[in-house]
């Protein structure tokens, strides 16, 4: 191929010009617009000049400190109880608001425990941002392995010569052509506490003595039941990629592996798992970069509510960015999101490496 | 080893016993939405605790849909989605493909350079470059018939042209430019056609199956967009029919009219998945050789 047929710069450039042109202004650019935004003041529309300021948003989303507060003690050295006989503590905002301690200005309470007598506290300079990360970590690493072994059992189901079959497939992948909005709206029916058919169906199978919960509405459920909706959304995509990667298994293997009366379970672990190597890496890799791009089921669904049990990096990028015009603000979160996303496909590709 | 026949029935049927209890999961809520858009809100409501909500019965008619047109302009919406996937798949197919027909076929100073950039483009989620892509698009020129435009927000452009090319479609195009026999490419160069007949005359009719994918893929994308025309289109001319389904939250929630409007953009989609479903679940499967 190393004939003058093939060579010409002219014609190289000139088709692949409009489509690298396209990808470089649409793309490229605006990430490398986010890293230098996160380190200014830019708002979309603002009478003021924009300026440098260096890592100040990184500060503001990343502060976090512990600081132990004391009990309250009377001239002789005596915790103070109250009528309760609680031990009494001073007020955070003695500290956070005290000049005494200018690094702690501005920030909040995040949570805290017990140690001894004395209450330890973490504070954070972003509350709202911490329950971001929080979540969005939380959502991938419940979703990335339940929807990836599921979607692998689906596959292991469906890929058995039956009548019928193709007619199952259709149907499992259904969900993943449906906009992630109108799965949305339709699972706020299925969630709902008062007429939600999730719990009707809970009612009917323990012959009513299931208490209906208010699925979204409650901080400890809301965060579940997005990932559960997300799982049974994706997971015929899923599905789809495993079987792709069953299908490049040889089947002469399995023959072998029969002849030498390997039991099921034997079969899989070391003829059918070890040929989904890749594909293995491949749906952790799509999960977790859709699992960190988490939107529109919070933006339909919760809002980030309840308390801000739901709230996800992307949303609150977009939030800040869109809603409150904070271009600067919006940027610095995609910029540590990327960083995450970045990060944690490299360890899965270096931790699922071949050996 | 005979096989007992009765124990292979038995099998068989526990098989597809699993099969459809698993296919109720996936199909229930869809059968619900459709129900419910021929159900006036009262008996929608009541018919979530019984399994009258995944059946047509009670007071069944159409009433939701003229409803839902008159509480917004759904056929603007639906105008404006098939306007938007439409042109941009178009113009993805065509861009994309001769992009990777450069990158595949042809040799040039700088082609290895920038297919890397291109590829590396695949680890960048759209989420982590919306917000400062709204500032670029917000302040990008335009020529129109009417002269010089600053800003590209409120119009159909800007729901287009950031979405043409991408690195999925041009690496799924590579990968199956570099699958063609290499030889045809030369004999029709022998023969002298220039590289622009090469392309039309001989690559692109042997590419139905990746132009399917490519096609299946973006308009899957498009369609379904919420977070790009949500931040960027504030006027209802411009809106695509998933934003749209904000004028069914406002004050009074009618939620019978909200399954009709459901039911109106997602059974057409439904239809055509149906209709094409292994070139779907195909184009899907091919997005696994990247790994």
């Amino acid at each position: 191929m190393a004939s003058k047929l093939t060579l010409s710069n002219r014609a190289g450039w000139t088709f692949a010009l409009p489509g690298f042109a396209l990808i470089f202004t649409f793309i490229v650019l605006p990430f490398f617009f986010a890293i230098g935004l996160s380190l200014t003041n830019q708002r979309l529309l603002s009478p003021n000049p924009t300026q440098f300021v260096g890592l100040e948003n990184y500060q503001q989303l990343l502060g976090l400190a512990v600081v132990t507060l004391e009990p309250e003690r009377n001239d002789a050295g005596e915790m103070i109880r109250n009528a309760a006989g609680e031990i009494q503590y001073p007020r955070l905002r003695a500290i956070t608001r005290s000049d005494d301690y200018p690094q702690y200005r501005g920030m909040r309470e995040w949570f805290h425990w017990q140690s001894g007598e004395n209450v330890m506290i973490v504070i954070a300079s972003d509350v709202v941002f911490m329950k971001a990360l929080v979540n969005t970590f939380l959502f991938v690493l419940v979703v990335a392995p339940v929807q990836g072994s599921l979607a692998l059992m689906l596959a292991l189901l469906i890929n058995h010569k039956v009548k019928g079959i193709n007619l199952f497939r259709t149907i499992y992948f259904m969900p993943v052509v449906v906009s992630i909005v109108v799965v949305s709206l339709l699972w706020r029916f299925i969630y709902d506490g008062q007429n939600g058919l999730l719990n009707s169906i809970l009612q009917a199978l323990t012959f009513g003595l299931f208490q209906p919960v208010d699925w979204l509405g409650s901080p400890s459920t809301a965060l579940p039941a997005v990932m559960a909706m997300s799982i049974w959304q994706a997971v015929g995509f899923h599905m789809v990629i495993w079987l792709a990667g069953l299908q490049t298994i040889s089947p002469t293997l399995y023959e072998a592996a029969a002849i030498e009366g390997a039991s099921r379970w034997q079969t899989f672990r070391y003829v059918t798992w070890p040929g989904l190597r890749n594909t293995a890496v491949l749906v952790l890799v799509v999960i977790t970069m859709q699992g960190f791009a988490l939107f529109a089921q919070i933006d339909v669904m919760t809002n980030g509510g309840p308390l801000d049990s739901t709230q996800t990096l992307v949303f609150q990028a977009v939030e800040r960015g869109y809603g409150k015009q904070d271009i600067s603000g919006g940027s610095t979160i995609s910029v540590i999101l990327f960083a995450i996303v970045l990060a944690i496909s490299l360890i899965q590709r270096w931790l699922t490496r071949e050996r | 080893m005979a096989v007992n026949p009765d124990n292979y029935g038995l099998r068989l049927f526990v098989r597809y016993l699993v099969l459809c209890l698993i296919a109720l999961i996936f199909i229930f809520p869809l059968v619900f939405m459709i129900n419910s858009s021929f159900k006036p809100d009262s008996q929608l409501l009541a018919d979530t605790s019984s399994l009258r909500a995944f059946l047509p019965v009670g007071d069944i008619s159409l009433n939701n849909y003229f409803g839902a047109f008159r509480r917004a302009p759904v056929g603007l919406f639906v105008l404006n989605s098939v306007l938007v996937t439409g042109t941009t798949v178009l113009l993805s197919l065509l861009i994309c493909s001769l992009a990777a027909f450069s990158f595949a076929f042809l040799r040039w100073k700088g082609r290895d350079v920038l297919l890397s950039i291109v590829i590396a483009t695949l680890i960048i989620p759209f989420e982590t470059i919306a917000i400062p892509l709204l500032l670029l698009v917000s302040k990008l020129p335009w020529i129109g018939l009417d002269g010089l435009h600053w800003g590209w927000l409120n119009t159909y452009r800007v729901q287009i042209v950031p979405w043409i090319a991408d690195g999925l479609t041009i690496f799924l195009f590579v990968q199956y430019f570099k699958a063609l026999p290499g030889e045809l490419i030369e004999a029709s160069r022998v023969e002298g056609a220039n590289w622009w007949q090469v392309y039309y005359r001989v690559v692109m009719p042997l590419s139905g199956p990746v132009l399917a994918t490519a096609a299946i893929l973006k308009f899957l994308v498009m369609y379904n967009q919420y977070l790009w025309p949500l931040i960027v289109v504030q006027q209802e001319s411009y809106r695509p029919v998933m934003v749209g389904l904000g004028y069914f939250f406002q004050l009074n929630v009618a939620w019978g009219e909200v399954m009709a409007y459901l039911t109106l953009i997602t059974v057409p989609v439904l239809i055509f998945y149906l209709l094409l479903q292994r070139a779907f679940i195909a184009s899907i499967a091919s997005t696994g050789v990247k790994g």
